[in-house]
């Protein structure tokens, strides 16, 4: 391709908090249609909106953990425009001293490394939710209120991506950032994470930056992907033809794949921004910085690194672990109590922990195995063999019992005496005869056949490197 | 400061309102005095001064993170000209 594609991303994310910014309503989603509001979140004149504490703390906490600069001083600004979905008028918002500004955030892509940098960190409150019926000929839209009020951690990045690769790896390192310091849910599904993207094209090498078009709409990341690849090619076959891309909003159509226009009404923006005179400023001093940046745990992209130094794994399975906190402190928590290899335990975890997370729809916190019970199976391994280990594992998700319990009541301990084993080998010798022949003739498939059908008779329980050292060695020593 | 006509009509395109053309001359006159006033304001050498967005001395005014009961939705949706099934009812918003 000729063309540079130069990419931004806004970040919206609802803050984990019970009571919305200004009022004591609840922000629990999918609730009854406006059981959730007061006069205060719909605005009604001569009420007095109190800043929810929780959610200022919450807005600090991410500016530091993007590594930004924090203002000592704060405040709110109205932000004014006219839409259904705005009961007062205007989103109180930050304009011009926002918490947090030049910041950045580390990706990584393809295993290399690199900084994209933020523009600013500021806190605001969500609209409510507009509903447009079906039907045909509906000359309406339903307002529901709930999601008015609610906090909003808003981040904005510097164009700094180039790739959609870039946006993607942006876009997990900055929802696992939030999710690791505990500030938003980010269910992308419920809303509570929400993207749109300003991009742009210009000639390879140049410096000066294309017509920005920017979009919103996004539900998933699915979505900002699907939509970066259609800009690019729509603004590259404008440019081709020598056409200019026009400065504009587009909505994504998530049915069509397609973006399309906002009209010029609604992207009209003048907003009038002024002091919020119903709140007062926040100062933040230096005490408050140190406090709030000692409850910022070490953030994925260090774990990583970490975990890559320290445990000896490989960077794809630092990478998997890392991707979900609550994953790595199991990781951890069994790499404190075993004494098996942390590559050993990082197999276990993501090979057959993460495969029944997936199937059983559950998440780490709810499995039925702690980290002190995979342990614990890891470590009699040797003793049931590989096979017999899998078997118990789903056994223990099953019945919630530990592995040495299970064992015990199944019998099976592996077998691993000699005498013993051999005595079950000299009886299916003699039961497959034909089999023992083949084999002797040069037929070496014919081994895996006897291995099985000593399986069959000790359950599974033989130890099949013993076995099948005692078949070689009886087949070809045999004179028979 | 003059405030032209066109300013006028783009103020009373983002507040929703519709003025009359005599109206508009008027506003325009008016508005064009009050920012005339205001400007006496710039006579005085503000260089050293901080500029002022709030007239208390208050800060860092908040509240814990704490349920309400909000209101009935019966009493909310009254307030408003039209409603249904709980939602509040207006006028279709996309095309």
């Amino acid at each position: 391709m000729k063309y540079e594609v130069v990419m931004g991303l806004e970040t919206h994310a609802e803050l984990d908090t019970k009571s919305k910014l200004f009022c004591g309503c609840s922000t629990k989603f999918g609730s009854e249609p406006n059981t959730q509001t007061c006069p205060i979140c719909l605005g009604l004149p001569g009420v007095l909106p109190v800043m929810n504490k929780k959610a200022f703390e919450h807005s600090l906490k991410a500016a530091l953990a993007l590594h930004c600069e924090i203002s000592k001083f704060t405040n709110f600004d109205r932000k004014s425009y006219y839409y259904p979905d705005l009961p007062k008028n205007y989103q109180t918002s930050q304009n011009y001293f926002n918490i947090g500004n030049n910041g950045y955030v580390d990706i990584v892509v393809k295993g290399k490394e690199k900084r994209i940098d933020i523009h600013n960190v500021h806190l605001e409150e969500e609209a409510g939710k507009l509903v447009h019926p079906e039907t045909t000929g509906a000359n309406y839209s339903l307002v529901d209120f709930n999601r008015a009020g609610v906090p909003l951690l808003e981040v904005v990045t510097q164009p700094d991506m180039r790739s959609v690769d870039e946006v993607e790896s942006y876009m997990q390192t900055l929802r696992n950032i939030l999710l690791y310091i505990g500030v938003s849910d980010c269910k992308m599904q419920e809303g509570s994470l929400r993207f749109e993207v300003s991009i742009s094209l210009r000639e390879k090498g140049s410096n000066i930056l294309g017509n920005r078009v920017e979009i919103k709409n996004l539900n998933s990341m699915k979505a900002v992907l699907k939509v970066i690849a259609y800009e690019i090619s729509r603004q590259g076959s404008l440019l081709d033809k020598g056409e200019d891309v026009l400065m504009e909003t587009r909505l994504w159509d998530d049915v069509d794949s397609v973006s399309r226009r906002m009209r010029s009404k609604e992207e009209a923006h003048d907003y009038r921004y002024f002091p919020e005179p119903d709140l007062v400023p926040v100062w933040i001093d230096q005490g408050w910085i140190d406090e709030t940046q000692a409850t910022i745990p070490e953030l994925p992209v260090d774990r990583h690194r970490r975990f890559v130094n320290e445990y000896t794994i490989s960077d794809y399975d630092a990478g998997v672990l890392t991707e979900d906190k609550p994953l790595a402190d199991y990781f951890e928590e069994c790499v404190k109590m075993s004494q098996d290899s942390p590559k050993e335990l990082s197999n276990w975890i993501i090979n057959d922990v993460l495969r029944e997370l997936n199937e059983r729809k559950t998440n780490v916190q709810d499995f039925a195995i702690s980290p002190e019970m995979l342990v614990e199976l890891i470590k009699i391994k040797p003793t049931i063999g590989s096979s017999i280990a899998k078997d118990v594992f789903i056994e223990m998700i099953n019945t919630g019992k530990t592995a040495t319990s299970i064992v015990k009541e199944k019998d099976l301990t592996q077998m691993d005496d000699v005498s013993e084993l051999d005595d079950v080998v000299t009886k299916v010798i003699e039961e497959n005869s034909k089999a023992a022949e083949d084999y002797r003739l040069g037929k070496k498939s014919a081994l895996a056949f006897l291995i099985g059908q000593t399986m069959k008779i000790t359950k599974g329980k033989a130890n099949p490197k013993i076995l099948t050292e005692i078949f070689k060695e009886r087949l070809s020593a045999d004179p028979k | 400061m003059d405030i032209s006509v066109k300013e006028i009509e783009h103020i009373a395109n983002l507040s929703r309102i519709t003025l009359a053309v005599d109206e508009k001359n008027i506003f325009a006159k008016q508005l064009t005095n009050i920012l005339d006033y205001i400007e006496k304001l710039n006579e005085l050498d503000t260089d050293d001064v901080q500029p002022m967005a709030y007239a208390t001395s208050l800060k860092n005014v908040f509240r814990e993170d704490e349920l309400k009961s909000s209101f009935s939705r019966q009493e909310i949706l009254e307030l408003s000209p039209s409603s249904a099934n709980g939602f509040f009812k207006v006028p279709k918003v996309i095309e």
